[in-house]
């Protein structure tokens, strides 16, 4: 400490301004990356994205039956337990540094409040990445083990495109809990609004459609959660993709927006 | 060198922080004293950067804090030990900083060592942690980057009289190698056995502000004898003006002349010596009079009616 402090003879004077290096994005992408499973709720999080994946896996096998032994149904099975576990990563990555007070030591590391969630979008694009390739590789153990049990043929049902497609369906529903995430600011309150924008606002707009045949023909254009199952089940023809951007625009895209604008202006405390 | 200038903050019609100057320089520890609410920590907040000021500025090294290009090289800050997440362990939390720093991985175990964190309580989840350990942890986190400029808020908090102790010669270590610190408190004592300097801020504006011995000279002296009544009556005599405190007078003259005055007015004294102690304490309250939440009166009524 000595070496970098001025004498106290001369600490009067001005000190030579000592030059330091910018923390590289690289870096901070690293650590928060550390950070998002340092934890004992981050660890199991993470852990159960495995756990559930094998589960998944092991309920088609044991009670499937022999037709349902193909690709697809694995995948689909394993599909189901990221759609919740992965936003909420997302999602905890950001509020904790609200719920915790974290940010207070964030912030101060580094000032620049933007940087630090690029870095967590970085990681949160990654995770989703890696942890639908898992999922794949997962699956695919299981639909050999699963057919061989069964003696018959496995069947591989499930183009990379359309895997792919899921991929792009699996990070959209992540980056909806980091939206939910940069609005909210609180842990427990992001993950209800979670819940509510994926589950019961999608059952309100099922309802509508059904009722309504003006908001029928409206749905695809409206309703991000019908555009983005659209993902799921087939490669999107064109119009289905200006579904999913239009309606992308006005659930995730302007939100996101005024998430960040908020996360950069609010106070840390 | 940290400079505050003109910082003014409102929420609402609400001024937390109003038209507050002063600097803290190199080599000298800054108190910065006030009771709770006056503004203390929000002016700290806006000096890092995480509140925004509404007019004024706020400099450390000469530039805004959040343009350092790695900040916790230069100043290490603390502002509130409990603001970290229950379930990292103190040697986690270190290595975060270590990591987003940029810093060898030894210096974890450097720090630890440095606040007298044990190894096994280093693997412990800071859930677990007493507020001392944590004031403890914060300080290792606010010192990993060996910056120049230490920022604590309230860093005794929590902490036993020996860790008051500790933190006291750690800082003054800091401050005489040619460091500067700010140092926040409500605890008169503690601010004053280690300030150099002292800024004394009541309902968001600065009362007070200049050297420990400036602001202590003011203090007068406090003399004491078996009766004060032949004492005050020569004072009197003098046009000197005093005060009645507890066995004894506090007055507002050097010590030579109050007992130079006692000495001709044949008053044998029990003690004599310049309100040190007590006198910033006094200082504090009366600075602070028309900022307290409770009135010096309406607290000894209280006391009187509990008795």
């Amino acid at each position: 400490m000595s070496a970098t402090l001025t004498h106290p003879a001369d600490a009067t004077e001005t000190t030579a301004p000592r030059t330091h290096d910018p923390i590289p994005f690289s870096r901070l992408a690293s650590v928060e990356l550390r950070k998002m499973f340092d934890t004992r709720s981050g660890f199991w999080l993470l852990a159960s994205v495995g756990i559930l994946a094998t589960l998944a896996t092991g309920a088609v096998i044991l009670w499937g039956g022999d037709d349902a032994l193909t690709y697809d149904t694995f995948a689909a099975a394993i599909g189901i337990p990221m759609t919740v576990i992965l936003p909420v990563i997302a999602m905890l990555s950001i509020t904790s540094e609200w719920s915790q007070r974290t940010g207070l030591t964030t912030f101060t590391f580094v000032p620049s409040r933007g940087r630090v969630i690029a870095a967590k979008a970085a990681c949160t694009l990654g995770i989703g990445v890696v942890a639908m390739v898992m999922a794949a590789a997962i699956g695919a153990f299981g639909n050999v083990v699963g057919s061989s049990i069964a003696g018959v043929d496995a069947v591989w049902n499930l183009s990379l495109l359309q895997f792919t497609m899921i991929t792009v369906a699996t990070v959209l529903n992540m980056f909806i809990g980091f939206m939910l995430g940069l609005l909210v600011r609180n842990s427990p309150a992001a993950i209800v609004a979670y819940f509510v924008y994926q589950f019961v606002l999608s059952s309100l707009t099922m309802l509508l459609a059904s009722t309504q045949e003006w908001f029928a023909d409206l749905q695809p254009w409206v309703d991000f959660n019908y555009a983005q199952g659209q993902l799921f089940d087939q490669v999107p023809s064109a119009e289905q993709w200006a579904n999913l951007g239009v309606s992308g625009l006005v659930w995730l895209v302007l939100p996101l927006a005024v998430g960040l604008r908020l996360v950069l202006r609010t106070e840390v405390k | 060198m940290i400079t505050i200038d003109h910082l003014t903050r409102t929420y609402g019609s609400f001024t937390a922080v109003d038209d507050v100057s002063f600097t803290a320089r190199p080599g000298r520890v800054t108190g910065f004293l006030g009771p709770n609410g006056a503004g203390k920590s929000t002016t700290m907040r806006i000096l890092v950067g995480l509140t925004a000021p509404g007019s004024g500025s706020a400099t450390v090294c000469g530039t805004s804090f959040s343009e350092l290009p790695n900040p916790a090289r230069q100043v290490g800050v603390l502002l509130d030990a409990s603001a970290q997440h229950a379930g990292r362990s103190g040697r986690e939390i270190l290595t975060i900083a270590q990591r987003t720093i940029g810093l060898p991985a030894n210096r974890v175990d450097e720090m630890l060592a440095t606040v007298s964190l044990s190894e096994e309580e280093s693997r412990r989840r800071v859930r677990n942690y007493s507020l001392g350990m944590r004031q403890r942890l914060g300080l290792a986190v606010a010192l990993i980057g060996d910056p120049e400029v230490l920022i604590l808020d309230e860093p005794a908090n929590g902490l036993d009289p020996a860790g008051i102790r500790w933190m006291r010669d750690l800082l003054r270590d800091y401050a005489n190698r040619g460091g500067t610190v700010l140092l926040s408190s409500h605890l008169l004592h503690e601010i004053e056995v280690v300030a150099d300097d002292l800024v004394v801020i009541g309902n968001g504006r600065i009362v007070a502000d200049g050297t420990k011995a400036e602001l202590l000279a003011g203090a007068g002296t406090l003399v004491r004898t078996a009766d004060v009544r032949p004492l005050a009556r020569a004072l009197v005599d003098a046009t000197i003006e005093f005060t009645h405190v507890d066995g004894g007078l506090r007055v507002e003259a050097e010590a030579e002349l109050v007992g130079r005055l006692a000495l001709e007015a044949g008053v044998p004294l029990t003690e004599l010596r310049g309100a040190d102690g007590a006198g910033l304490e006094d200082m504090f309250l009366e600075l602070t009079a028309d900022t307290q939440r409770e009135q010096p009166t309406t607290t000894t009524m209280t006391n009187g009616a509990a008795a």
